[in-house]
């Protein structure tokens, strides 16, 4: 395979190991984000074990999930969980503060004029917080764009391919040919959902 | 004659700390009740009963005769318009959208809404063609506090209760909008219930007043016969307007 076809292909095998992360990360930190926002006792106790699981190097937490029986083992699977459990800070937190910053006034006549809990929550506190929200989502997409590359070591392939063996080759030219390709992608989906942030509502 | 609200042996706690004890009091269709006292007398609490947004932890609320308890809130809330300092605008949304917000949740047709609300801004004097679609954050307070009135009123509901509603406005623009809040209550006749620390201000706009005094009912007078009532606290309030 010529090397630019390889670059491509294991760009989109980036790409998806990302996007899935990112979804599975959303699809599980958003509506928790905002059930905390409801619960100040648990609050506390579910941003603490998110942060915690952020302090892990990512290296060491691919390496605890190898031998992990059912989520483990070699290859994107594995790969896509560590991602996702990096990602769920970000998200939930900008969703949580996201939400507990809207002027309580708000939220108070809100109920007061007899909406419901979900009139409240889709018609002034996702609207309001959706800002927040999206930087939350940025910063993870970012975030994950980069650690993915690492996801290479277990097998889950990505462009972090072309780093390992570019770094076990002393090829500098296969460093950068997996290295810029993911910059790239970063400085992209940060544009990106930058642009989707200011579009959103200002106050 | 019925009452439209009326508290029955009402008290609240929390934890050990009595917030309102032993609150009596029947509040007539067409009457403007003033609930006058100080920071912590438990004013806020009082209207906060009234609509549901918390319960007695004895006694009981009536709204219409059925204990708040006993209402679907929502239902409840949408029959009872509210008005607070902070107004509480929703800031994404424009003036006009703000005032149609409850007769949209009540499902009326989209043109009724929009002439509902045209004839609103136009009493609170903020006429709908030029102040409808700006946004919150491009008013004054005084102008935002006419939005929350209108809002308040729209779906024309037969009570409404006011937390000190001018208490963040200029002394001037205040008394424009005392006023106003008069003169519009006059041609609607709505039962207010309205909460205030300002002497004046009950003086002015109520039919009765309710002084509150560490949450209990200390005097319940007409304006005329406050200025002469005894008690301590009530001298206390009356004092404030002898400065001159």
């Amino acid at each position: 395979m010529s090397m630019s076809a390889e670059v491509l292909s294991l760009t989109v095998q980036h790409l998806w190991l990302v996007f899935v992360s990112i979804a599975i990360a959303a699809a599980i930190a958003l509506p928790s984000g905002i059930a905390l926002t409801r619960a100040r006792h648990t609050r506390r106790w579910a941003l603490a074990a998110a942060s915690a699981i952020q302090t892990i190097p990512s290296l060491a937490l691919f390496g605890f999930l190898i031998p992990a029986p059912l989520l483990g083992g070699i290859g994107p699977r594995t790969a896509v969980i560590a991602l996702v459990l990096y990602a769920l800070l970000p998200i939930l937190r900008n969703t949580v503060t996201g939400i507990l910053a809207i002027d309580p006034a708000v939220r108070e006549s809100a109920v007061a004029m007899g909406m419901t809990d979900r009139q409240v929550l889709l018609q002034v506190e996702a609207p309001l917080a959706a800002r927040t929200i999206v930087a939350g989502l940025r910063i993870a997409t970012v975030t994950t764009i980069g650690t993915a590359t690492i996801a290479a070591a277990i097998g889950a392939g990505g462009l972090g391919v072309l780093v390992f063996r570019g770094i076990s080759m002393v090829d500098s030219r296969q460093v950068l040919a997996g290295a810029v390709p993911a910059a790239a992608m970063a400085l992209a989906a940060d544009g990106l959902l930058a642009w989707v942030e200011r579009r959103l509502s200002p106050r | 004659m019925a009452a439209l609200v009326e508290f029955r042996g009402v008290a609240y706690r929390i934890g050990h700390r009595t917030v309102l004890d032993n609150i009596n009091l029947r509040i007539e269709p067409g009457d403007a009740i003033v609930v006058l006292g100080r920071s912590g007398s438990g004013k806020t609490t009082l209207l906060r009963l009234v609509n549901a947004l918390i319960f007695p932890t004895s006694g009981e609320v009536l709204f219409d005769g059925q204990s708040t308890r006993d209402w679907d809130p929502i239902r409840l809330r949408r029959r009872i318009g509210y008005v607070i300092q902070e107004v509480g605008l929703f800031p994404h949304f424009t003036v006009a959208r703000n005032v149609g917000l409850v007769p949209r949740l009540e499902r009326w047709p989209p043109e009724t809404v929009q002439a509902r609300v045209t004839k609103l801004l136009a009493e609170v004097g903020l006429p709908a063609e030029q102040f409808g679609p700006r946004f919150p954050h491009q008013l004054s307070g005084g102008q935002r506090q006419r939005v929350g009135i209108a809002r308040a009123l729209a779906a024309d509901p037969p009570l409404m209760l006011l937390d000190e509603p001018f208490g963040a406005l200029d002394p001037i623009t205040r008394l424009d909008l005392q006023d106003q809040f008069i003169s519009l209550r006059n041609s609607t006749a709505k039962t207010i219930l309205f909460v205030t620390h300002d002497v004046r201000e009950a003086l002015r706009i109520g039919t009765r007043i309710v002084l509150l005094d560490d949450g209990r009912i200390d005097t319940i007078a007409a304006p005329q016969d406050f200025v002469r009532a005894p008690s301590p606290e009530a001298r206390a309030f009356l004092n404030c307007l002898e400065i001159r």
